[in-house]
């Protein structure tokens, strides 16, 4: 009896952070593509209509030309990107053993210049790391997300999943407010969304650019009149990470488009 | 005074912004609206007909809109379309652009993607090898981002 | 600058054809301001031009409320083998070309 009863309290205890939160089960979860109408998605859709492929193309470019003290270029080491990028994406923001913490790819990007190219780091939300990013995760297209499986990442989608909960700014609005129990609802004529980042780096037809998810994150911060963290900051990591688990399953669509 | 949701939100927003900031001093008026078609036109008649306008009636975004404009017409080197002209009625400036075509473009249609300021009229004048003008007009509803975003 | 083209490499002469154009531009409007009033000055494309073999079979005149990274798609019926250049010209002495092949038969 005794036994049955410590299963059942063990099991409810591991249980209980999924039942707490209102999490959307797999089978429920949808990428923000299925929310949007039929003119952006045919702009999505077609490669040489997508201003997202732009980005790309530069990337590729980048990815060949060679940089730092090192005059090395990507294509050095990694070869074909094609091949050696494919799914790399859809695992990220990943553990990074020398620093003990999560990196976002920007971040790989970054490490990868200083370590391996002698090259300063491409300021975030640059032009040319943007480019990279889009190209490297490009080559995910289709790939389902495997982000946060790591056991050692464990306590940074603890911190993730605690940011996404939290209340925060003047409108004391929580991510989860939105985009957890209210998607497929409206806000101010926009549909709110599940919040799946399928697509970064996108091309986000209200910055007429392609942009990170840390600059739509930082947006929906300053839109509940919150304090934006800074790009790169611990927090918008465990958020990425945390938002990418939480899209386990969905296919990545790089570069997307969303209005 | 903002008379408009997007200027209201824009100024608003604007207090917590730093850099870009889109306000919008001007606007186009009929009156720039007329003088712009009359610029093209001269003091042709202007028929409605043969021009057809393909835009969302309800945008997702107004930054990105995209439009289809075509014109029936069997473009022959008898009847053919030599160009369209797409004006605006409440952007900053009334042109859209213009497109110009020839006996052999096979089609009278283009196709691009287009910023609207706010909810509006959209006007696209084709002039025919017989140097008429035929006209279209089109009511686009352009709704705000629900985070538009200031500099960050 | 990048630029996609879209355009069938191989078409039955007197067909329609239709051709996709995309290149990366700002086409800032020269209506913003910054946060300290002072105005950003515009910088677009004002001018697309596609020739067929040296013959122009398309032009368009580009406004500020064109959207950034111009996208421009339209006919034309396919003659004979050669190619199409593209020439994107515009503010600040902006000048870009892209071409593309095609094969009649």
């Amino acid at each position: 009896m005794r036994f049955w009863r410590t299963i059942m309290v063990v099991t409810l205890v591991a249980t209980a952070p999924v039942l707490l939160a209102s999490e959307i089960t797999p089978a429920a979860r949808r990428s923000g593509y299925t929310f949007m109408g039929p003119d952006t998605r045919a702009m999505q859709d077609d490669d040489t209509s997508n201003p997202g492929m732009l980005f790309v193309l530069d990337g590729e470019t980048l990815w060949g030309k060679k940089a730092g003290s090192a005059g090395k270029a990507c294509a050095d080491c990694h070869g074909d990107a094609r091949s050696s990028m494919k799914g790399v994406a859809a695992h990220y923001p990943a553990f990074d053993k020398a620093l003990a913490r999560p990196v976002t790819l920007d971040q790989r990007i970054n490490l990868c210049r200083a370590n391996h190219q002698q090259a300063t780091p491409l300021p975030y939300e640059s032009r040319d790391l943007l480019a990279l990013s889009a190209f490297v995760a490009h080559q995910s297209r289709g790939v389902a997300i495997s982000a946060g499986d790591d056991p050692q990442l464990k306590p940074f989608v603890e911190q993730g999943r605690d940011l996404f909960m939290q209340r925060e700014g003047q409108l004391n609005l929580a991510c989860s407010n939105c985009h957890d129990d209210n998607f497929d609802k409206r806000l101010a004529g926009a549909p709110i969304t599940q919040a799946q980042p399928t697509g970064y780096p996108l091309y986000r037809l209200e910055w007429q650019t392609l942009g990170s998810l840390e600059r739509r994150l930082r947006s929906c911060m300053n839109g509940v009149r919150a304090q934006a963290y800074d790009y790169g900051a611990p927090e918008l990591v465990a958020l990425e990470l945390y938002l990418m688990s939480r899209a386990r399953g969905l296919p990545m669509e790089t570069p997307a488009v969303r209005p | 005074m903002p008379t408009t949701r997007r200027q209201f939100l824009s100024l608003a927003g604007g207090i917590t912004a730093t850099g870009i900031v889109t306000l919008r001093p001007l606007r186009a008026t009929p009156a720039m609206l007329n003088a712009a078609i009359r610029n093209v036109v001269g003091e042709a008649q202007i028929r409605t007909g043969k021009v057809k306008l393909d835009i969302p009636p309800l945008v997702e975004n107004g930054n990105t809109v995209p439009m289809t404009v075509s014109v029936a017409s069997p473009m022959t080197a008898e009847d053919y379309v030599k160009s369209i002209h797409v004006f605006n009625e409440k952007n900053p400036q009334p042109n859209i652009g213009n497109f110009y075509f020839n006996a052999f473009s096979g089609r009278a249609q283009v196709s691009t993607r287009i910023r609207l300021a706010d909810t509006q009229k959209v006007v696209a004048i084709a002039r025919l090898s017989d140097d008429t003008f035929w006209q279209v007009a089109a009511d686009i509803v352009v709704t705000l981002a629900a985070c538009t975003e200031e500099m960050n | 600058m990048a630029a996609l083209i879209n355009v069938p490499p191989k078409a039955k002469r007197g067909d329609i054809i239709e051709i996709r154009t995309l290149t990366s531009h700002i086409m800032e409007t020269g209506f913003r301001h910054t946060a300290d009033g002072r105005l950003v000055p515009r910088d677009i494309i004002t001018s697309f031009t596609c020739r067929y073999n040296g013959a122009e079979i398309f032009r368009a005149d580009l406004f500020p409320a064109i959207a950034a990274n111009p996208y421009l798609s339209f006919f034309t019926v396919a003659k004979e083998s050669g190619k199409f250049e593209f020439e994107w010209i515009g503010d600040n002495g902006y000048s870009s070309t892209a071409s593309a092949p095609i094969t009649v038969e």
